[in-house]
């Protein structure tokens, strides 16, 4: 009665080998490498580069262990940190910025073990040493920003159609436009309808008063809203390109929120700098008419224009600044550090896409002799970059902002603009960061528990229930690699809280077998015979085993959904554990206890303490 | 080796107004605490930030107070933990400082300070963030309620669901009891452990129950007092055994795990201890009070086989 069929323990032993063969890899360790990888999304990961790669290290006369390829980029694999250091360094002299170049650790895995898949488990930042940032987007700005970039719409359209308003404004993220007679408000509203359909107009008004209010639909916001989160998520890629990390995650989270993880940077302080900077860049006409002393000194007190701004430049300069904006930063393609021919001064090159070429041509065009604003809007402070005056149309869309104090900042703006603009404000709302050295440690506390807790229930265990437990406990080992193979399968995150969920399923499993084996000795006991009480035992144990198995899996499962980073990671194994566990505790088991005393045609007594 | 060889039946049901009265006093004693102390929130909920800090040598805490002071930061709590090296520093929310901010010129106090400080860990979080996972804990705390009721609802009898949840929802509030007593931090972790030794305390009265509904079919001259008090004695020793080995491996946490896991395992702990209590000693009463009966346990169940007859009852 206690004999498996054959392809029970082929089933069981399968399992255990491919259990075994996903499990090693996490034994091999990890060795410093460099990856390099395409910054822009034309450039493509070939053949070329991996020469260009080995090339560049050998003319260095840099050794290196391994290198090749996947979908991510070049890595190459070195002995040591000091050959890593440097073999980065030359790469990113010889690659140009149009690569990343980021420093890695490559897992040992042999190339055996690589070809069926088999990884070491995916680490999380907790324990591998890292950055974790939770970035808020701020969504009233990005709608406000969004009206007010439809006032400067409307303001061309109606001048084009030539109808007459005397004022314009943006009142939170509603367009008001004010009209004399009701026919121009009506003509007005017609032709705005039609060309920006996803706003709702409303006419309002008696007399020689009458207004135009448009707001935008629920569709609407929700696109420029999602528009937003889109074009950050982009920019933050950009710029976590430029930092040079191996493997960022930049993910959205909720309908507004970005999380960023960087693992391995240490440099906290600049990698907050680069994904905080707001900076965005906005070009507007200098307000000339208005531009005399006095009315200067006025508008420092207090009293600005309407439709101006006060901004200040470099040298501390009042400016009065037109509102309507002419560019934004969206606009721009590229930007790049450079000297200026004439004077050897640093400079900014800027190249604009085709629509940004186009209104600067225009621009630029009708105001011949004025001088045009660069803004630089970081952070809630907005400061004029220079105002240089045009002195002739500028086509073609290349632009050079003067004004830089030396080539560093060249280097940074222009940085900053190539990243591109932020299409809405973020704030930080979580940050998390993690030394390595703590990393390791966390790695060696939660080893440590699982191991030293396993070891004390192993002795425990054996001493109680004899050679019942000796198979309790290989069951209970049987369960902790399939957890790990499992895991390493999925490269699910491991956290430390993960680490604990593996030391807690272990120690909960253990609950099936000692049902199992205190049902025996109580079968046992009423007289039974071992065969038959061996038999009963695994029998009965198991309804109750499922039950409360599936309560356990209730909890888990609620966990997964309501809980977020590491406790996330302390669900998913937690819900894996219990599953490996009724695996184990089950049939493993009795597959030993089978082996054991199926096959023996009388036993006199059975070793369970 | 056997440690537990019960020859007779011990008359748990008897004892069963005592029990559940101790339970009670704890229960209000915990509620009283709660409410007169509260818990003391993790920067998880709160918001605000705490740093883990290293130094090559003793660390000099009244230093660190003072640069804290220096750079205008009050409300500074520090503290050392585990060695003399390791310090752990915690502010609350600054309305003034945007968090990255605010890590940034902490860290770069203290190196000023001292060179050989070295920051281990830092976790911000914005006040916001605290309150949704606020509401996501307790979410996910209701949610494992109604799931385990609903199971137990499915798989054995309402009576028993109720019994099982009133029991497990009173080792909660126990726990929570405990922390709000001692003030340990109530972070993330120590929810997460909370949730599971709900799930893992629910396991302790299936079993229980699965032995009950099993004795009302063998037993069948007995009442369900006998039955329940025979149930719980025959589930003893699997109970006190089963809690012995997870303790040892949440002992094993709680020595090696590191600042990190520590109240994790407190509670899991707590947690353990009292779940064998209540889901013996309080969901059964409970039960049995509900009026589980022969006729509402077998009525609904499709089992079951000759072997349960073969065996014979003790």
């Amino acid at each position: 009665m206690n004999r498996y069929p054959i392809w029970k323990f082929v089933l069981i032993g399968t399992v255990f080998i491919i259990g075994l063969l996903y499990t090693i890899p996490n034994f091999f360790g990890e060795s410093p490498a460099v990856q390099i990888s395409p910054a822009k999304t034309s450039l493509k990961v070939d053949e070329s580069l991996l020469q260009r790669v080995e090339d560049t290290l050998k003319l260095a006369n840099i050794p290196f262990d391994g290198l090749f390829m996947d979908a991510s980029g070049v890595k190459v694999r070195f002995a040591n940190t000091d050959t890593q250091l440097l073999a980065k360094d030359k790469l990113v002299g010889n690659l140009g910025k149009d690569y990343t170049v980021a420093l890695n650790l490559v897992p040992q895995t042999p190339n055996w073990l690589q070809s069926i898949g088999a990884k070491p488990m995916y680490l999380g930042l907790d324990l591998r040493g890292g950055v974790h940032f939770l970035l808020q987007v701020d969504m009233k700005a990005a709608l406000d920003k969004a009206a007010e970039s439809t006032v400067g719409d409307f303001r061309m359209s109606l001048r084009k159609e030539k109808i007459n308003y005397y004022g314009i404004e943006r009142q939170g993220q509603v367009v008001v436009i004010k009209f004399e007679s009701e026919a121009e408000a009506t003509k007005a509203r017609n032709l705005l309808a039609k060309d920006f359909s996803d706003l709702t107009y409303k006419i309002a008004g008696s007399d020689k008063d009458f207004s135009v209010t448009a707001s935008m639909s629920a569709v609407a916001q929700k696109r420029i809203q999602e528009f937003a989160l889109k074009q950050n998520l982009q920019t933050l890629h950009n710029r976590i390109n430029e930092l040079g990390v191996a493997e960022p995650i930049v993910q959205q989270q909720g309908v507004d929120r970005i999380v960023v993880q960087l693992p391995g940077v240490q440099d906290t302080a600049k990698a907050k700098e680069i994904l905080g900077r707001t900076a965005t860049l906005e070009i507007r006409m200098v307000d000339e008419e208005k531009s005399d002393m006095a009315t200067l000194q006025k508008a420092q007190a207090g009293q600005v224009p309407f439709g101006d701004e006060l901004f200040s430049d470099r040298e501390g300069r009042p400016v009065l600044v037109k509102k309507s904006v002419v560019l934004t930063g969206d606009r721009i393609t590229d930007a790049g550090p450079g000297v200026n021919g004439q004077n050897g001064s640093s400079v900014v090159n800027v190249t604009l896409d085709g629509r940004g070429a186009g209104i600067f041509k225009n621009v630029t065009r009708e105001n011949v002799g004025k001088r045009m604003a660069i803004l630089l809007i970081e952070k809630g402070s907005t400061e004029v970059v220079t105002a240089p005056v045009i002195n002739e149309e500028i086509g073609g869309g290349r632009v050079q902002i003067s004004g830089m104090a030396n080539a560093q900042e060249a280097t940074d703006i222009s940085l900053l603009l190539r990243a591109g603009a932020l299409a809405a404000p973020m704030e930080i709302i979580e940050e998390r960061t993690v030394g390595p050295s703590m990393g390791e440690e966390n790695i060696k506390r939660g080893v440590h528990s699982t191991l030293w807790g396993f070891a004390a229930i192993a002795v425990m265990m054996i001493v109680y229930y004899m050679v019942f437990g000796g198979v309790s406990v290989m069951a209970l080992g049987v369960n902790l690699l399939l957890l790990v193979a499992i895991l390493s399968m999925l490269q699910a995150t491991l956290t430390l809280p993960g680490l604990a969920a593996i030391a807690l399923a272990l120690g909960m499993a253990i609950d099936a077998n000692v049902l199992i084996n205190e049902r025996i000795r109580e079968e046992l006991r009423n007289g039974n015979t071992p065969q038959a009480s061996i038999h009963a035992g695994y029998d009965r144990a198991f309804d109750t085993i499922l039950d409360s198995n599936v309560t356990t899996l209730i909890a888990g499962l609620a966990l997964f959904m309501f809980g977020t980073g590491p406790i996330k990671g302390f669900a998913v194994v937690h819900v894996l554990g219990i599953m490996t566990s009724m695996f184990s505790a089950v049939l493993v088991s009795r597959a030993l206890v089978n082996l054991l005393y199926g096959y023996r045609r009388k036993i006199e007594h059975l070793p369970i303490g | 080796m056997e440690l537990f060889r019960i020859k007779k039946d011990i008359p748990f049901m008897s004892y069963g107004r005592l029990t559940t009265s101790i339970s009670l006093i704890t229960f209000i004693l915990a509620i009283f605490f709660l409410l007169h102390r509260g818990l003391n929130y993790g920067v998880d909920f709160t918001g605000g930030t705490v740093m883990e800090v290293h130094y090559p040598a003793a660390a000099n805490i009244e230093q660190i107070r003072q640069v804290m002071d220096g750079v205008g930061l009050k409300d500074v709590t520090v503290q050392n933990f585990g060695s003399s090296q390791d310090v752990l520093i915690r502010l609350p929310v600054k309305k003034e400082l945007s968090i990255a901010q605010l890590s940034e010129k902490i860290s770069s106090a203290l190196k000023a300070a001292d060179a050989g400080a070295e920051i281990r860990r830092v976790e911000s979080v914005g006040s916001q963030v605290g309150e949704e996972l606020y509401e996501n804990g307790a979410l996910a705390l209701l949610l494992v309620c109604a799931g385990i009721m609903g199971y137990l609802a499915l798989r054995f009898e309402w009576r028993f669901a109720v019994a099982a949840i009133i029991a497990n929802m009173h080792d909660v509030i126990i726990i929570l009891g405990f922390f709000a007593f001692f003030q340990w931090e109530f972070n993330l972790t120590v929810l997460a452990a909370i949730l599971a030794v709900l799930g893992y305390s629910v396991n302790e009265s299936v079993v229980v129950f699965d032995r009950v509904r099993e004795n009302f079919k063998k037993m069948r001259k007995a009442s369900a007092v006998q039955v329940i008090d025979n149930a719980i004695t025959r589930t003893m020793s699997r109970t006190i055994i089963t809690h012995m080995m997870t303790q040892t491996m949440v002992c094993s946490m709680l020595f090696f795990g590191g600042e990190t896991l520590h109240n994790f395992s407190l509670a899991l702990t707590i947690g353990i201890l009292f779940g064998i209590y209540s889901s013996v000693l309080v969901a059964c009463p409970i039960a049995m009070w509900l009026g589980v009966s022969r006729a509402n346990l077998i009525g609904d169940t499709e089992k079951k086989p000759k072997e349960d007859e073969a065996a014979v009852a003790p």
